[in-house]
């Protein structure tokens, strides 16, 4: 790697890279979100998809098993917080929680072995790990958050809807009307913004304690003090990646639930 | 980390993903694990039937087996009385039998005796007759002594 200083480094690893798409700071794309994201997920749900298509009552084999074991895991969970039919609720958590932990997966990789596979391939940038990127994040909790909404309405009507935009939870008072509907939207707004937020915050400051750890790394040399770097660089990133295992499955697992949680919640009446 | 059209891409690339789970991932698998349940439900069941079954059968054996036992002392038990019946039966023909034969016999040897002693009282007489004759030294007249010679066998 290049000789580089530390806030080069760092801004280099928080680069994506980008394809201009139109006029504007908006309409520029993150390729290697999308590309990452899209074969992670392909990848994760291709094989959920193999064992499906062969899936019999027949004694299952090993991988058979675990998708089983994954699936009942996931039809549990789902069971456990909505009552209704897991026709679509079943499937999205499935979605969720396997492109999720996919991608958030790819944070194991260290840094800047993907650094200098993307160098190599002659990319100036690329972040392995689509769920640092906000906009991933966000597209899927703003789905979520479009899902509420579908199931709001399709639980309760349009007018059963709006009339508890207006009349929860302080009451149907007209005086109220206003402080209602702003408490729910902030009430709805924050749900995505949350889910976004959090998932998004999670894999960017590990990210972030990686790349801080592996610029400990940069500074390895053989004098004394360079071993001490180098060393503690190796252990603690190997500590901070063995933690991070809990992390990733920990954050695949909150943002299914808290998703099927919220739509489940659009389905109750208040 | 800017808010950018990736948002819009990544949106639609979680659709996609949803629909392809809701269409070709829940259903097959759902509808694997459900009919497995299914089978081991119907396996366990029918154990259950099986071991209900058995126990059933079991009990109609062994009550099957004890109607047969009482039955077979019962065909014992009217089989010696017949024997027996048969033994006393063949007894009182056999006594029956021989108290014929030994009356026979008694009669017989009575029509016997009868017979022995006429013949011999005949021959008594005519003895006597023959007697009386050499005693006379003439010949008598069994017609004329017919009468006493009669008075005579009717004494022996």
């Amino acid at each position: 790697m290049a000789a580089q200083n530390a806030s080069e480094y760092i801004a280099h690893h928080l680069t994506n890279l980008t394809v201009k798409v139109g006029e504007g700071g908006f309409w520029t794309v993150n390729m290697d979100t999308i590309a990452m994201s899209w074969v992670l997920g392909l990848v994760g749900l291709g094989v959920i998809w193999m064992v499906a298509r062969g899936a019999t009552a027949e004694v299952p084999g090993r991988l058979q098993s675990f998708i089983e074991m994954f699936f009942e895991f996931v039809d549990g969970t789902v069971r456990d917080v909505f009552p209704g039919s897991r026709a679509f609720l079943g499937p999205l958590a499935l979605t969720i929680f396997t492109w999720v932990f996919m991608m958030n997966l790819m944070d194991l990789i260290p840094i800047d072995w993907v650094a200098t596979i993307s160098h190599g391939l002659g990319a100036p940038a690329w972040k392995a790990v689509p769920s640092t990127d906000l906009n991933t994040t966000f597209a899927m909790s703003f789905s979520v958050f479009f899902l509420i909404i579908f199931f709001s309405f399709k639980a309760k009507g349009a007018g059963g809807f709006l009339h508890e935009l207006f009349t929860a939870p302080f009451g149907s008072n007209p005086l109220l009307w206003l402080p209602n509907l702003g408490l729910n939207i902030i009430e709805l707004l924050a749900k995505p913004i949350s889910l976004g937020m959090r998932l998004f915050g999670n894999m960017y400051a590990g990210e972030l304690i990686f790349m801080l750890l592996g610029l400990l790394g940069t500074i390895a040399s053989l004098s004394v003090g360079g071993l001490i770097a180098g060393g503690a660089s190796i252990a603690f990133t190997w500590a901070w990646a063995v933690f991070h295992i809990l992390i990733i499955l920990l954050q695949a697992f909150i943002f299914m639930v808290l998703s099927v949680v919220y739509i489940a919640m659009a389905h109750e009446h208040h | 980390m800017n808010i950018n059209a990736t948002l819009l891409v990544q949106a639609l690339s979680f659709a996609f993903l949803i629909w392809f789970s809701v269409k070709f991932i829940w259903p097959p698998l759902n509808r694997a694990i459900d009919e497995r349940n299914k089978r081991i439900a119907d396996g366990l069941a029918a154990a259950e039937k099986g071991k209900a079954a058995l126990v059933e059968a079991e009990r109609k054996g062994e009550s099957a087996m004890k109607e047969a036992r009482e039955k077979a002392s019962g065909v014992l038990g009217e089989s010696e009385k017949r024997g027996h019946q048969i033994v006393e039966e063949a007894k009182e023909a056999a006594k029956a039998e021989a108290d014929r034969i030994i009356a026979g016999a008694r009669e017989q040897i009575a029509s016997e005796l009868a017979k022995a002693k006429t013949e011999l009282r005949e021959q008594v007489a005519a003895l006597a007759v023959a007697g009386a004759e050499k005693i006379l030294q003439r010949e008598v007249d069994a017609k004329a002594h017919a009468e006493m010679l009669a008075k005579l066998k009717a004494q022996l």
